[in-house]
């Protein structure tokens, strides 16, 4: 490559990543201003403030935040290791069984992905108010599942199908049970693709919002987006923006923390059937 | 070590089509059986079923003297080497190994001892902390070798095991199976579809075409007595020759001349008209360096070469020749299902490396007619075949084999 084409490649992909991080940059430049400053006209807040910090973590919006925060994490993590454990198995089943409905379930579970949230909400308020899981934990960890059950499912199988059939056709000769088969052989071999799923999942549970708000009316299962949104200025006339920007950036935290943590682990994952072991 | 009986083994798939038909094997304790055919013939589906990973739709499969029809692979102590290896990524070479211990709780120990004795067989010592993706073609083949071997088990399988490798290091880890196969003294069952394989490595010889038996008996025998058109094309390289031939008395008037049958062989092939002869390429010979005395016993003839194949040691002639329509549609048919696809009727022809003979010329070759076979071309069968010389072949083979696994003991 000659070094004018890489100047090239290098001014390309450095417009790409300002215009993707813009907005990231502006949320961060957001959190730190004042609450007179937000409407300044400026991209920089004329004077660093840690106030916004300071209300959602100590000051009047803590009591909505943090509990909030344990909400989230606790029902993201939860419904991810059910969602996870569960696609893995129905994944196994249709990767390597052959039984009638197969493809049923396959694309029930990508109609079920596709049907829009908002037109469940309102049923499921209903019956969750009749049956006592309003504003629990299992209320929404139930929902959840229904969300990043079908990727799951998806993306597991076709890991599972890369996996040579002859692994486990080998365990078995050397004196394995079907099940010490799948533990020792198949589960390790799909490990990254379970770690890519288990992010997805994450991912689609944590940045939930119509569920969040829709299910919950306390403090007791109200996950974060949802929270954010209740977030309220200290008089009517002031905009709550630096504190939702605040807490948008530290609710960011910890899925860039996951994704640096796993991140080898999905790209080997990503490319694992490319390359003949 | 076992011995391993099939009677009427039959594999039906959904649709109906028989893989495997009406296979009735008995291989002995200690024996190496090789199951050979060109693909699809069903010789994967055989071993397969052997190892129960692939149902019996009937029949009977007895191992040590057990039906094992139902059992599970696991309950069937046989190991078995894949022909992708199927060695697991995650761990070392000597977990890899150890593997089968693992499942059978053996003490630490115990594995340690063993795994390293397996690979001393295999001279695997200094790769038993790698993992298998850093390893070459060939030490991929040993560790699932090892795999194999560090079980105490009642035969081994192998399928395909030498297909992903270069040729040199086919040649040399053939060798290498002969030897440990011997050294162990287990039975062995090994499916190829590569006729050296085949010839090298068996005791005996189970020859299969669509799911169907065709010969089994020792290498020698399969060559020198083949049952049918089939097995005498599938055995040797390059193949058999096969020439349309009319009958006239006591000989066959073929497109490289008259071949005079002996008394005996005459009387096999009276009644028909339309033959197809048989003739190896070693057969042939350069006419002008056959000993005078040894030139009675065959036919000249002169034919234009079409292409010649100096190797060195040998040397090989393509003779191109004129054949009935039916004949030549035959002839293609059987050269496809025996996976090679032949153009033109030429006979190949192995002439002496020292020989003056070049292509585009007229050449006079010799023909040794003792050891022809005739075939009759509807039903395939070998009208000539000596079932009594063929079954000696056998018989000495298994003596040989009974001496190789005595002295290999000792």
């Amino acid at each position: 490559m000659s070094t004018r084409e890489k100047v090239g490649w290098g001014i390309g992909g450095l417009i790409i990543i300002i215009y993707c991080l813009f907005p990231v940059a502006w949320i961060v430049s957001l959190s730190f201003k004042s609450s007179d400053d937000i409407a300044n006209g400026q991209f920089l807040p004329t004077e660093f403030s840690g106030a916004n910090y300071e209300q959602i973590l100590v000051g009047d919006a803590a009591g909505l935040f943090l509990p909030a925060l344990v909400n989230s994490f606790g029902i993201c993590l939860i419904a991810t290791f059910i969602s996870c454990l569960l696609s893995m198995f129905a994944a196994y089943a249709i990767a390597r069984l052959d039984f009638p409905g197969k493809k049923i379930i396959l694309s029930t579970a990508l109609a079920v992905a596709i049907f829009p949230v908002i037109s469940i909400v309102t049923p499921l308020f209903n019956l969750w108010r009749q049956i006592g899981l309003y504003n629990t934990w299992p209320g929404l960890i139930i929902p959840y599942l229904s969300l990043t059950l079908p990727i799951s499912i998806w993306t597991l199988s076709a890991f599972f199908r890369e996996i040579p059939w002859e692994m486990e056709q080998a365990a078995q000769v050397d004196g394995a049970t079907p099940w010490q088969a799948f533990r020792k052989v198949i589960v390790p071999l799909a490990a990254p693709g379970v770690f890519t799923t288990a992010i997805i999942a994450f991912f689609l549970a944590w940045n939930d919002f119509v569920y969040g708000i829709s299910l919950t009316s306390t403090e007791a299962a109200r996950p974060v987006p949802a929270a954010l949104g209740l977030f309220s200025g200290a008089s009517q006339f002031e905009s709550p923006n630096g504190p939702i920007a605040a807490a948008a950036l530290i609710v960011t935290i910890p899925v860039i923390v996951l994704v640096l943590l796993f991140q080898r682990r999905i790209v080997a994952g990503l490319t694992n059937g490319a390359v003949k072991g | 070590m076992a011995s391993i009986e099939m009677s009427h083994i039959v594999k039906k798939y959904g649709d109906g089509f028989p893989a495997v038909n009406d296979v009735s094997l008995d291989i002995a304790e200690g024996e190496f059986m090789i199951l050979v055919g060109p693909s699809g013939c069903g010789k994967s589906t055989l071993l397969r079923m052997i190892v129960g990973l692939e149902d019996i739709t009937s029949g009977d499969m007895v191992i040590a003297g057990n039906r094992v029809n139902d059992k599970a692979p696991r309950d069937r102590n046989l190991s078995m080497v894949f022909q992708n290896y199927a060695l697991y990524p995650h761990l070392t070479v000597y977990e890899n190994i150890a593997f089968p211990l693992r499942l059978a709780k053996v003490s630490d120990d115990e594995v340690r001892r063993r795994v390293d004795e397996a690979a001393d067989v295999l001279e695997l010592r200094e790769h038993l902390e790698r993992k298998p993706a850093n390893l070459s073609g060939g030490q991929r083949q040993r560790v699932a070798m090892g795999r194999a071997i560090v079980r105490a088990a009642d035969a081994f399988l192998f399928d395909e095991p030498l297909s992903n490798l270069d040729a040199k290091l086919r040649g040399q880890m053939r060798t290498e199976i002969a030897r440990l196969q011997r050294r162990l003294g287990i039975t062995t069952v090994y499916v190829t579809h590569d006729q050296t394989e085949a010839m090298t490595l068996g005791d005996r010889v189970c020859v299969l075409r669509k799911g169907v038996i065709q010969q089994v008996a020792s290498p020698r025998e399969l060559y020198e007595q083949p049952v049918n058109l089939f097995v005498a094309g599938f055995i040797g390289s390059p193949p058999m020759n096969f020439l349309p031939a009319s009958v006239s008395g006591n000989a066959l008037q073929t497109p490289f001349g008259t071949i005079e049958l002996d008394e005996e062989r005459a009387k096999k092939i009276s009644g028909h008209d339309l033959l197809l002869v048989g003739i190896r390429p070693e057969y042939f010979e350069d006419a002008s360096l056959v000993d005078e005395a040894k030139k009675p016993r065959g036919t000249t003839f002169t034919a234009r070469v079409d292409v010649t194949e100096w190797l060195g040691d040998a040397q090989y002639a393509y003779i191109p020749y004129e054949a009935p329509a039916d004949v030549t549609e035959q002839l293609k048919e059987l050269s496809r299902e025996l996976d090679s696809d032949q153009l033109r009727t030429q006979a190949v022809v192995s002439i002496d490396s020292t020989s003056r003979i070049r292509e585009g010329r007229e050449a006079e070759f010799w023909l040794d007619t003792r050891k022809v076979h005739v075939f009759d071309p509807k039903t395939g069968e070998n009208l000539t075949r000596d079932a009594e010389a063929g079954r000696r072949l056998t018989e000495e083979a298994a003596e040989d084999r009974i001496e190789q696994v005595e002295r290999a003991r000792v």
